[in-house]
């Protein structure tokens, strides 16, 4: 099989699809270039608490998937903990995904921040140094397909 | 648990009753080697030199001008290197090689190889519905042009080359003419005279016979170097102790496709038009390749606003096997060349779905397809940050 069970079972029932719509912290990432498209809807309360997640993606089994577990890693948890999620972790959660597909990892993490970088402009305050994606000044978003 | 539909036959079919049924003394009792002296195993010799006169004759060849190989892939890969070293022997040791930017990658990774190598290879565009011009091929024929090798009919869209057209032009120029019929043979009327070819591949796998086999025709005199040297076997020209199973399968199953060739094809080609005119009714959703000119199982689609490997994992958990060009369901991350070769966007060949059919699919099988699809591609586009629900429209749709 191409997936590990715990893959499919995310792409197949996905955990917090749809979106939030007084959500406080919205990011999108990659394009349809690409082939894969992540946006992630965060309401975060005054203790900087992730209350609640959801994901609209545009993409293959391994974008499904990780979009579902990274909402479930991040859910009631603080932005600083949030910030410390990365796509391996995500990845690892879920069994492990085939080497080629880690690329679609890279954007659920990138989309957690994404949201996280647009709550801080929100606020009108800096964003931190480590919610910067790599292409942030290019207009696509997209960090992980090289275009 | 759901039902077992298979609508990727252009990937590969179940191998035919009769295929079988023909194999099975030579996997078993009549093991003997072709090249041994005695009876035994020249009984073998002379099954084999039957079933090269069966595949010869469904493709309007001469026995003699058919050379048995592990397949497709090395098939091309033969006619490609061969008919280039052929002219290099004859003084000619660089030149042009014109193909299509739609071939086979069977094809097209040998033609890169041979850039490599100094020839110069034009890859000649498509319309959008997948159709080489002759008159292209024509104009970009040159005074080192060494081979024109077209496919007669893509594996992704469907579409149908004019081979004949083609062969036509290369006649006139005299140029070899090659064309990779690996998803014609079998499913259409396939003819290496009328279609003035010079070499043609094809493979068992599709058209239900056995996988790792398949055969190049050459047209005499052409007599092309080996590609694999050894015991000298094929008249020397392809080594390499003969899969007799799988060549007495292979004819068996052609036999029996091109007896049923008006038939199935007229019967498949219904099942094909309820499944084109069913899906082309959803929003944003279109044919891919030739409307008129397809081959009579394949149909193929793009739906905007979903990606095609989730598309193909729903449709698997539904008992449904298809296939899809999009970027995520391949290493590469690059949607199909076919797809992007007739114009389509990246966006967009993202959402390609291949369904192919064949001697096992029903109209039953039909309308589980026509009521699946749709229902998957309205969930993912329901998900999908792309899609416009309110509209119910790309959100790359602008009025
Ligand atoms: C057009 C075309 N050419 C070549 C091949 C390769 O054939 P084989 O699988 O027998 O190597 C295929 C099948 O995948 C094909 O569809
Ligand atoms: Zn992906």
């Amino acid at each position: 099989m191409l997936y590990s069970d715990k893959v499919m079972d995310h792409f197949e029932h996905p955990r917090n699809v749809g979106s939030l719509p007084d959500a406080n912290a919205v990011g999108q990432v990659g394009n349809p270039k690409c082939g894969d498209i992540m946006k992630m809807y965060l309401n975060i309360d005054d203790n900087g608490v992730i209350t609640d997640v959801k994901f609209q993606t545009f993409g293959c089994g391994s974008a499904i998937a990780t979009s579902s577990m990274a909402t479930e890693m991040i859910k009631g948890k603080t932005i600083q903990q949030a910030m410390e999620l990365t796509n391996a972790a995500v990845a690892e959660a879920l069994d492990g995904l085939p080497g080629y597909k880690m690329h679609c990892s890279v954007l659920a993490e990138e989309a957690i921040k994404a949201a996280l970088a647009d709550y801080y402009r929100r606020r009108g305050e800096e964003v931190p140094e480590n919610l910067r994606l790599p292409c942030d000044d290019e207009e696509h978003g997209c960090c992980s397909c090289g275009a | 648990m759901s039902r077992f539909i298979y609508a990727d036959h252009a990937g590969t079919t179940a191998l035919s009753r009769a295929a079988l049924e023909a194999m099975a003394p030579y996997l078993t009792e009549r093991y003997g080697n072709p090249s041994s002296l005695y009876r035994f195993g020249q009984e073998a010799k002379s099954d084999l030199e039957q079933a090269r006169s069966d595949v010869a004759a469904c493709i309007g060849a001469k026995p003699e001008e058919l050379f048995f190989t592990s397949g497709g892939t090395e098939a091309d890969n033969w006619a490609l290197k061969g008919v280039l070293e052929w002219m290099a022997l004859k003084g000619k040791p660089t030149g042009h090689i014109i193909t299509s930017a739609i071939e086979h990658h069977a094809i097209l990774h040998t033609a890169q190889h041979l850039e490599k190598q100094g020839y110069d290879v034009t890859y000649l565009p498509v319309d959008e519905l997948g159709r080489v011009s002759p008159a292209e091929v024509e104009a970009a024929i040159r005074p080192d042009t060494l081979l024109i090798s077209i496919m007669a009919a893509n594996n992704e869209i469907g579409t149908i080359q004019p081979v004949a057209e083609i062969g036509a032009v290369a006649r006139k120029h005299k140029v070899l003419f090659h064309t990779d019929a690996v998803q014609a043979v079998g499913h259409i009327p396939v003819d290496v005279e009328a279609w003035n070819v010079d070499l043609l591949s094809l493979s068992a796998h599709k058209f239900q016979g056995p996988k790792g086999v398949g055969a190049l025709y050459v047209r005499k005199p052409l007599r092309l170097p080996p590609l694999i040297h050894g015991g000298g076997q094929e008249k020397g020209r392809r080594s390499g102790t003969e899969n007799v199973a799988g060549v007495v399968g292979m004819a068996a199953a052609l036999k029996e496709a091109a007896a049923q060739l008006e038939t199935e094809g007229a019967r498949l080609s219904a099942l094909r038009d309820r499944l084109i005119d069913g899906l082309t009714r959803l929003p944003y959703s279109r044919l891919t390749g030739d409307p008129a000119n397809r081959l009579p199982g394949t149909a193929s689609f793009v739906f905007e606003g979903v990606e095609g490997e989730a598309l193909l994992l729903h449709l698997d958990s539904r008992g449904i096997c298809a296939s899809s060009g999009s970027a995520c369901s391949s290493a590469s991350l690059d949607p199909s060349h076919v797809l992007l070769a007739i114009g389509l966007p990246h966006a967009i060949a993202h959402g390609s779905l291949r369904l192919s059919l064949g001697a096992d699919n029903t109209d039953a099988d039909v309308d589980a397809i026509l009521a699946a699809v749709p229902e998957v591609v309205a969930y993912l586009r329901e998900m999908s940050p792309v899609w416009d629900a309110a509209e119910q429209k790309p959100t790359w749709v602008v009025e």
